[in-house]
């Protein structure tokens, strides 16, 4: 396990360092546009670094490594005072990080992670934290059930690393209490679709929901997929059954406004207010960081 | 026989049938070294069958291979290349889009283990196209040779040091003169090596260039073996289509007192570059008109043309004295005209359905999909038809593929016959069929006929259109060459017609 | 061939069960939902709630409506010897085409109408490319597969958002409300099957289809004009899949492109080969093919009620679907017809 260092404040920081650096030449390769979060993140990229008086040269990989690996390699050329990349891949990154180490050019990760030999290849990674999530949601439900809860649980994609981090986060957490459990878990492919046909499926076999006090559920889609099928079924969801999910979707929010939903664990795409903070004071003042700088969830309730 | 020496292959009481097809009945024959024998029949005569059981392709039903004296047993192509039996079958079998030296190794492991040396692969490979005096790059596709080029790679191919008999199925079917001169070279210097050759083709120009021996099968029979120096044109075309015909069917000719109807259809200038040459031809309601030439000459590319199942460029039909502004099979199914095709599986029958629906198909595609013939009307009309033409089945729901030969075809023709045509087009109506049923069919063609229908039949039978036609288009290298009719419709005369030059 | 037949006759009736091709899925369908009773002990119970049926067998047909819809159109385009990949990203414009009409506040009943159309407009386009220029299917439906789901995003930016939620009483009601206790996507799927059955084999399109698959060649030559008819079959299946876009659309009250109804083509495909068909061409089982998908709903669900790791799900699917298949093929029935006749001698 890597040592994370949960990173508090550094909103409040971020205005202190964009006054006191002069402008700095800092390039982003993103790894595409793909769903929801990542345009938003992309554009949050642009418009923070405007904010905060950096000179940002974004580079889109279109999912292709070897597009990245050109752009980090044009970046190195133009002599950029630090590099960010959000990797395509885990893999084949030794390289490329070796000639910016050796252009004397940091690199900071920022959302996936990769795998090197050698770990001073880049500074730091800055990124959410998927078994965070799953913790924070664990944590609010152990809290509200005060310790004593039957859960069913809505997976994403089997296999995929947002559905295995926040299952083990929500584990990690319930374990600590004997009377909270999950007693149904399937996946329901981070779909509203799917998350409708396995709640149904739910209802029916836990006859009615009998006993069960809430659904966690991996993604907003597939709890508002849930919400539809319990109330299709006479059910009342967010009053007889605690609904919690992941994302913060605006439905969700409508939802939560509604009482239908109780809470959800915010996925952040503003995340550049995080990040560049921690790029700006190694550049300044190069010190070893932890491997890992954890972006802190926000949980969002009714109240 | 021609008794010159030992034979290299000889083959005795040769049997082989498929069901409902005898197409091997006691075929003796024998190869000589140093021999070119061509090997002539119509479709279906045998031919290929033949070749097959020679290389070991089908096996026989009974009768015995020898092999320079010895009886062998040939089970496998692969057996049969051991032994020097060398054979280029028709559908050349090279993978056009692979490297010459690729298909080369294909046919041969020569590596161990199946893993395959391709340093040994190009070497081998440049050697066996050394023998043919071959110089092309054998990193190059194959399909980016000419044609010619490729039948010489896949007789290069074929040929081993051991070779004693090269077996070649029609290798200049789609070579031009100067091609198949070339590949002619190649033979007779392959002959002068002492490997007996044996020569399939339906070009007889080529028979009498290239040559020695000539022996001519009909409806899965050896009619004879010559020596060419002993043939004309004349009495090759004789064995090949001239049939002595049972007496019923002489009976069923009889037309004495003929009298055409009025035009029916009329077809100017039809053709189509590179297929058929444009010809004119009418047919007129009860009469038969045969369509007679051998096989290559475009009997079946006429009917088709006609029919619309090959698109003409060239050239109008009129029905009626209406000129028709498309000629499709549709529209010509509309228009009262129906195809019986020569090749029943590939174009004839739809083999998962059954007989009722196969038999009702043209008659519903006549009528157009949105007014569907009733399931009553269906079975009354094929137990009409299944009684009418007597085809054997137990019902009318089997599928037709499972049936034999002779009742399929008879089910391609139920099918014409139900969607009540005026003109009737049919390409071999009597191939593969038994003595009894083609005796039935000549009847049912001189019935239509008498009923006031235009029929138009194509058949390599030359008797069958002496005995059915009231007049006869005959045919010769893809052109028109003379319409006979009355009298003057007789074997010899359109022997002559085809023979002369 | 010749002793299948007298086998038939000493063995009789029996025999001839174990052969017929319907029989092994509907003896899999049962299987599966005798196992569920075993799984679930209240499996087979249906309750009133909300004024409608309610319950695990309700559920599995309401469930393989999509499936079904989806499939009876498949059924033909796989009887003349073709494919539709298509159909997942037909779902995904139908839903885009609902959700852009409804915020343009356009009157439900001509949206629906839309819906349909943008369905056979993409059957169109597909008929189109195979029947018309001659494409092989499976590459000219991938051409739609592939980008239907961005034509839908596409559609969707037209308005703003990327996953916009409506709400409309009319398609709501036609896919998750009920009449007289039932759900009424039921009656939608049985009038499709039923406006389609009628279709096929109450005026000829039916034998063509299965004469174009036969043999395509034969049957033009026979007269039927085999591109039309191939094209119907393309616009027919687009038809089905708009009507599954209407009711998966409805359901989850949003147009989800990117996700909507991913790897239906799949499930469809296999609810018609699961039904007898062949990939090859020239059969139409259109009610087989409801078999089919209802197998494949009733493994789904069970698989969703019985508490498996949800690793194991595609794992158990792909065994049982296998299975199935195999006692679908002739050698496996033949097989099992000679083992039952040397146990009876």
């Amino acid at each position: 396990m890597k040592v994370k260092t949960i990173l508090l404040g550094a909103a409040v920081a971020s205005g202190l360092f964009a006054a006191s650096v002069s402008a700095q030449t800092i390039g982003f390769s993103q790894v595409g546009s793909e769903g929801d979060w990542r345009p938003a993140f992309s554009a949050d990229m642009q418009s923070t670094a405007e904010e905060m008086g950096i000179e940002l040269k974004f580079a889109n990989a279109q999912g292709r490594q070897e597009d990245q690996l050109r752009a980090v390699r044009a970046f190195i050329a133009q002599q950029v005072d630090a590099i960010i990349i959000a990797p395509v891949v885990v893999t084949g990154w030794d390289q490329v990080l070796q000639e910016a180490k050796d252009a004397g050019i940091p690199v900071f990760l920022a959302d996936r992670d990769v795998e090197v030999d050698d770990p001073s290849l880049f500074v730091t990674r800055i990124s959410a934290d998927f078994n965070l999530e799953g913790r924070l949601a664990a944590a609010w439900l152990a809290a509200e059930s005060r310790g004593g809860c039957n859960i069913v649980e809505l997976q994403g994609t089997v296999g995929s690393a947002p559905a295995i981090e926040r299952n083990s986060g929500f584990m990690a957490v319930i374990d600590q209490f004997p009377a909270m459990e999950i007693v149904a878990t399937q996946s329901g492919e981070f779909t509203t679709e799917g998350g409708k046909r396995v709640m149904e499926a739910f209802i029916k076999s836990t006859d009615n929901l009998d006993g069960i006090c809430a659904v966690f559920a991996h993604n907003d889609n597939m709890q508002l997929g849930a919400i539809q099928a319990m109330k299709e079924a006479g059910l009342n969801p967010g009053q007889d059954v605690l609904m919690i999910s992941v994302d913060y979707v605006p439905a969700i929010i409508t939802a939560i406004e509604a009482g239908e939903a109780n809470a959800s664990v915010e996925l952040r795409s503003a995340i550049g207010q995080f990040i560049y903070p921690v790029v700006l004071e190694y550049l300044a003042n190069p010190t070893e960081l932890e491997k890992w700088i954890v972006i802190p969830s926000d949980l969002h309730t009714a109240h | 026989m021609t008794g010159l020496g030992s034979p290299r292959v000889e083959l005795r009481n040769i049997h082989k049938s498929f069901p409902g097809v005898v197409a091997l009945d006691d075929v003796n024959l024998s190869f000589q070294p140093g021999r070119v024998h061509a090997l002539l029949g119509e479709n279906g005569a045998g031919k290929s069958t033949l070749i097959k059981v020679l290389s070991g392709a089908l096996a026989m039903d009974s009768g015995q291979i020898f092999l320079d004296g010895q009886l062998v047993d040939v089970t496998s192509t692969t057996a049969a290349q051991a032994m020097g039996i060398s054979t280029v079958f028709q559908e050349v079998n090279l993978i056009p889009a692979m490297s010459v030296v690729k298909n080369m190794a294909l046919a041969r492991n020569n590596g161990r283990y199946g893993f395959i040396s391709w340093k040994r692969a190009r070497k081998d490979a440049t050697d066996r196209l050394k023998r043919l005096r071959l110089d092309i790059d054998i990193e190059r596709p194959v399909g980016s040779y000419s044609v010619a080029i490729q039948q010489l790679i896949a007789i290069s191919r074929a040929l081993e040091d051991n070779t004693s008999i090269l077996v070649l199925d029609e290798p200049t079917a789609s070579l031009d003169a100067k091609e198949t001169a070339s590949l002619f070279a190649v033979i007779n210097e392959l002959k002068s090596n002492g490997i007996a050759i044996v020569f399939i083709t339906h070009f007889l120009d080529q028979v009498f260039d290239i040559s020695d021996d000539v022996s001519i099968l009909r409806n899965g029979q050896l009619v004879s073996t010559d020596q060419i120096k002993d043939l004309t044109r004349q009495d090759v075309i004789t064995q090949m289509i001239g049939r002595e015909l049972d007496e019923a069917e002489h009976t069923a000719a009889d037309k004495s007192n003929f009298t055409a109807g009025k035009d029916m259809l009329v077809a100017k200038g039809l053709g189509r570059h590179r297929t058929l040459a444009p010809f004119d031809l009418t047919l007129r309601a009860g009469e038969v008109v045969g369509l007679a030439g051998l096989l290559g000459s475009g009997r079946t590319e006429m009917v088709k043309l006609v029919f619309g199942a090959i698109q003409a460029d060239a050239g109008s039909i009129e029905i009626d004295g209406v000129k028709m502004p498309k000629i499709s099979p549709q529209k010509s199914l509309r228009a009262g005209i129906a195809f019986c095709p020569e090749d029943r599986k590939a174009e004839g029958l739809i083999g998962e359905l059954s007989i009722r629906e196969n038999i009702m198909l043209s008659m519903q595609a006549k009528r157009g999909w949105l007014k569907r013939v009733s399931r009553k009307e269906q079975e009354k009309l094929a137990e009409e038809m299944i009684k009418a033409l007597a085809i054997a089945t137990p019902d009318a729901e089997k599928p037709v593929g499972q049936l034999s030969g002779g009742n399929q075809q008879k089910v391609v023709l139920a099918r014409s016959l139900a969607s009540t045509p005026r003109i009737l087009l049919l390409d071999e109506p009597t191939r593969g069929i038994d003595v009894g049923a083609h005796a039935e069919i000549i009847a049912l063609i001189r019935r239509l006929c008498a009923d006031g229908m235009a029929l138009l039949v194509a058949s390599s039978e030359l008797d069958e259109i002496v005995a059915a036609a009231d007049r006869v288009v005959v045919m010769r290298d893809r052109h028109k060459i003379g319409e006979i009719d009355g009298k003057e419709i007789t074997r010899d005369n359109i022997i002559q017609m085809i023979a002369s030059q | 061939m010749s002793d299948i037949s007298q086998n038939n006759t000493s063995m009789g009736w029996f025999s001839a069960i174990i052969r017929h091709r319907s029989t092994w899925p509907i003896v899999a369908l049962c299987v599966i939902l005798i196992v569920d009773g075993f799984i679930s002990p209240n499996f087979y119970e249906i309750r009133i709630v909300q004024g409608r049926l309610f319950g695990n067998l309700i559920d599995i047909m309401y469930r393989a409506v999509p499936t079904a819809l989806v499939a009876i159109g498949m059924a033909l385009v796989i009887g003349t010897k073709g494919i539709d990949l298509s159909v997942g990203s037909i779902i995904a414009i139908c839903g885009a085409v609902i959700s852009w009409r409804i915020h343009a506040g356009d009157t439900h009943f001509v949206i629906l109408l839309y819906a349909l159309g943008a369905g056979v407009m993409c059957g169109v386009w597909n008929g189109i490319l195979v029947a018309g220029m001659g494409i092989q299917p499976i590459i000219a439906t991938l051409i739609l597969m592939v980008s239907g789901r961005g034509v839908g995003l596409l559609i969707n930016s037209l308005y703003g958002g990327t996953n916009p939620s409506f709400e409309s009483p009319l398609l709501q009601g036609l896919s998750t409300g009920h009449i007289w206790l039932i759900p009424t996507r039921l009656f939608v799927a049985a009038a499709v099957f039923l406006g389609i059955w009628l279709l096929i084999r109450r005026t000829a399109l039916g034998l063509f289809i299965e004469a174009v698959g036969g043999n395509a060649s034969s049957a033009n030559i026979a007269g039927v004009n085999a591109r039309f008819i191939t094209f119907l079959a393309y616009v027919i299946c687009g038809l089905c899949a708009g009507w599954a876009g209407v009711i998966m659309t409805a359901d989850i009250h949003t147009s989800d492109p990117i996700s909507v109804a991913m790897y239906i083509e799949l499930d469809a495909i296999l609810a018609v080969v699961i039904g007898g068909a062949s990939l090859a061409g020239g059969r139409i089982y259109l009610g087989m093919t409801i078999i089919g998908a209802l197998i494949i709903q009733a493994l789904t669900t069970s698989i969703l009620i019985s508490g498996l790791r949800p690793e194991y799900n595609l794992v158990v699917k792909a065994v049982v679907v296998l299975f199935v298949l195999l006692l679908q093929s002739a050698n496996a029935r033949q097989a099992i017809a000679t083992i039952f006749s040397r146990l009876k001698r």
